[in-house]
């Protein structure tokens, strides 16, 4: 069994039986490549009332390397609007590249994303989303990000 | 090239009528006398137009390494793998390293990752937030929070690591991986993901920087951890033992790594360290294999002299921007200018004829052939004076276009013809065994012909750079010198590319033997006198620019 396999299995357990923290829903995860959740931000925030979705994608070098995150832009679910967020769905984080560290799970990024999203005092795009947007791969890891900074 | 070829036996081009071609060689030939002299003594020194370096093989670089590290060992007291950490943090400036060091010696190692810093008390005092009921619906918004939410959610995620045997991986959660592994830390991962994740780190990121796998933990792999974990995959082991020498190497401006894909060689040149000198020199360099020629100013891994890395640069970025515009003249097909057939370029030689209606042309030009070989028809030279009469912007426009056209067409020409050298060799390999058996000429004596290939190849790599010169070389007398010598190498390497495609009779061959070998000694010379002229040109600071190039005087914004 590959190790992404067997860790996926785990973290699945752990979200079946222990459930997911506030705001967090599992969407879908019907088998150990692709997961689908949904992520909102409670209590006082710019995205009152919005519901996002993440799309996670893994390779069966999870969680060495690591999942390939971003928000889902279709007919049900938008991108939030936010500087570290691109609006195909791509997302500036450092936590999802050069600061990535393999103990580190699905429900670990969603709530660092939720923390992003709260912390948020202004609602705009980053400044090069269209030339951005424009060039991107499919993959967002293919993309080497210039983290905007480090607070988030 | 041999250099006992250089000046061979014969007494080259002032003895032999037939080796100077037609009367249109005779200026450059006189020349060429005053010059010989001076060519003879400075044969012996070093050339105006070459640097001085050394190439290195990756165990000599890693012998640099290990001396820095045995200095800092005994200068700190401390083990190899500590001294080497300390090296690479400081980026082996080992000056900054023993200042830092002797004053500040625990920051310091906390820095390079060989010591955990002091546990934050309060980081301790949230780490039980138990799983279950109460979970997160509190948490805070700021971002300090972010980072112990991690850690807070992570112990839930993490199976609490018990002291008692039942030790599970919280990477792998595969229990049947039973040997761990830990920094000083003493985070404990499986022996099988350790391996994984720093096989990935040194594959896939090409990192020697190796932090421990805990979140928030910045303690870094030291060589013999990294040794251990990679002890059944030597390849991985020694990709990062060339990961370690390349980092070594770009910390120092007097070393340079060889650019060429899976060549280990470095360069030690300590007269291109300072990008100051880069207005004065063309540092080409190489790493000790034949064919690994690179500049060490700058990234383009071929050699660019006569011209500087600055010049060079901007005419690359040209080429690439107007690339489009341009594209088509890269192209191999031309139409004859007489019947409009379609003319297919597949030798070196510019000398073309149409097969249909035995039209004689400059493929360079277009231009009718007879004026190129007698008289000295510029075709290297554009017409300044031509353009000056453009008026309207449009005009203008074009004009600056089709002034960027003629440098580019005659650099992307002599590109072309380089590239086609390849099947050059191949046909005059063939020749050279023909004229083996149609004569009495040996092996070695048919060589010639090889060399004067090489040296129209390099000579037109020489050309090709000469027109990236000329295109920002400011209009006037210097100019017209570095574009009289262009002419001159230029017009000798077309008569002896010519020269080499000909057809040849077998009761000739000694005549052309020694046409061949002298054109190609009077064509070195002419590469010699470009290239040598244009170094000492950049040494002396003559030569001015229509443009504001980066490091010279005219500069008005910086
Ligand atoms: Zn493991
Ligand atoms: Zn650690
Ligand atoms: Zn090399
Ligand atoms: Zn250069
Ligand atoms: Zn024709
Ligand atoms: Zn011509």
């Amino acid at each position: 069994m590959a190790v992404s396999t067997r860790r996926l299995q785990k973290e699945l357990t752990e979200i079946t039986t222990a459930g997911t923290p506030c705001g967090i829903t599992l969407l879908k995860a019907d088998d150990f490549q692709t997961w689908f959740l949904t992520l909102e931000v409670l209590g006082e925030s710019l995205y009152q009332g919005e519901v996002f979705a993440l799309m996670f994608r893994f390779d069966s070098q999870y969680p060495i390397s690591s999942p390939a995150v971003q928000f889902v832009n279709d007919e049900t679910y938008q991108p939030p609007i936010h500087p570290h967020v691109y609006s195909n769905g791509h997302i500036c984080a450092s936590i999802l590249g050069s600061e990535w560290s393999p103990v580190l799970s699905v429900i670990a990024v969603c709530i660092t994303l939720q923390s992003m999203l709260a912390s948020c005092k202004d609602k705009t795009r980053p400044p090069d989303n269209d030339r951005y947007v424009a060039h991107a791969p499919d993959n967002p890891k293919k993309t080497r990000f210039v983290y905007h900074d480090d607070e988030v | 090239m041999s250099s006992d070829y250089e000046y061979s036996d014969n007494e080259y081009y002032d003895e032999d009528e037939d080796a100077m071609l037609e009367d249109d060689a005779s200026a450059s030939e006189m020349e060429i006398d005053t010059y010989a002299d001076d060519f003879k003594l400075k044969k012996e020194k070093q050339k105006s137009y070459d640097t001085v370096h050394e190439p290195l093989t990756q165990a000599q670089v890693e012998k640099f390494m290990a001396s820095d590290v045995e200095h800092i060992t005994g200068i700190f007291g401390v083990e190899h793998n500590v001294a080497a950490l300390l090296l690479r943090y400081f980026n082996w400036n080992k000056e900054r390293l023993i200042e830092k060091y002797m004053d500040n010696a625990s920051s310091i190692l906390i820095k390079a990752g060989l010591e955990q810093p002091e546990k934050q008390p309060d980081t301790r005092s949230t780490r039980h937030v138990q799983s279950g009921s109460t979970r997160r619906s509190t948490r805070q918004s700021t971002l300090d929070s972010t980072k112990s939410g991690i850690s807070r959610i992570l112990e839930r995620v993490t199976p609490p690591v018990e002291d008692s045997g039942s030790f599970v991986c919280p990477i792998c959660f595969d229990d049947t991986q039973t040997e761990t592994t830990a920094l000083s830390c003493n985070h404990k991962f499986c022996k099988s993901c350790w391996s994984a994740y720093i096989t990935s780190k040194v594959r896939t990121e090409a990192e020697h920087w190796i932090t421990c796998m805990a979140e928030d933990c910045s303690l870094v792999a030291p060589d013999d951890f990294i040794r251990t974990a990679l002890v059944d995959d030597k390849a991985t082991w020694e990709r990062f033992g060339e990961l370690l020498v390349r980092h070594f190497v770009s910390c120092n401006p007097s070393l340079k790594f060889c650019p060429y894909p899976s060549c280990t060689n470095a360069v030690s040149c300590p007269a291109a360290s300072s990008k100051s000198v880069l207005t004065t020199i063309v540092p080409i360099v190489g790493c000790g294999t034949d064919t690994h020629k690179f500049c060490f100013g700058c990234p383009i891994d071929a050699d660019h002299r006569p011209v500087i890395c600055a010049v060079a640069k901007m005419w690359m970025q040209k080429c690439q921007d107007d690339s489009e515009t341009a594209n088509w003249i890269k192209s191999n097909t031309k139409e004859c200018s007489k019947c409009q057939s379609t003319i297919e370029k597949n030798g070196g030689c510019n000398h073309m004829t149409c097969k249909k209606c035995k039209y004689e042309f400059c493929w360079v030009c277009m231009g009718p052939w007879s004026e190129h070989g007698t008289a000295w028809y510029s075709c290297n030279r554009y017409d300044e004076k031509a353009s000056v009469d453009a008026r309207d912007a449009q005009s203008k426009s074009r004009a600056s276009l089709e002034r960027y056209l003629h440098y580019y067409n005659r650099w992307a020409n002599h590109e072309q013809s380089a590239k086609l050298s390849i099947e050059l060799y191949a046909k005059t390999e063939k020749k050279m065994e023909e004229m083996q058996i149609t004569s009495e000429l040996t092996w070695i004596e048919v060589q010639f012909m090889k060399k004067a290939v090489d040296e129209v190849f390099k000579c037109r790599m020489t050309l090709k750079w000469t027109y990236a010169m000329a295109y920002y070389l400011e209009s006037g007398n210097m100019k017209e010198l570095f574009e009289d010598n262009q002419r001159y190498l230029e017009n000798a390497v077309e008569e002896l590319s010519e020269l080499i495609e000909s057809p040849f009779e077998p009761e000739s061959i000694a005549a052309l033997r020694q046409k061949v070998t002298d054109k190609t000694v009077y064509v070195q010379n002419r590469n010699e006198i470009m290239l040598d002229d244009t170094a000492k040109g950049f040494q002396e600071g003559r030569w001015r620019w229509n443009i504001t190039v980066k490091g010279f005087d005219d500069v008005d914004d910086e």
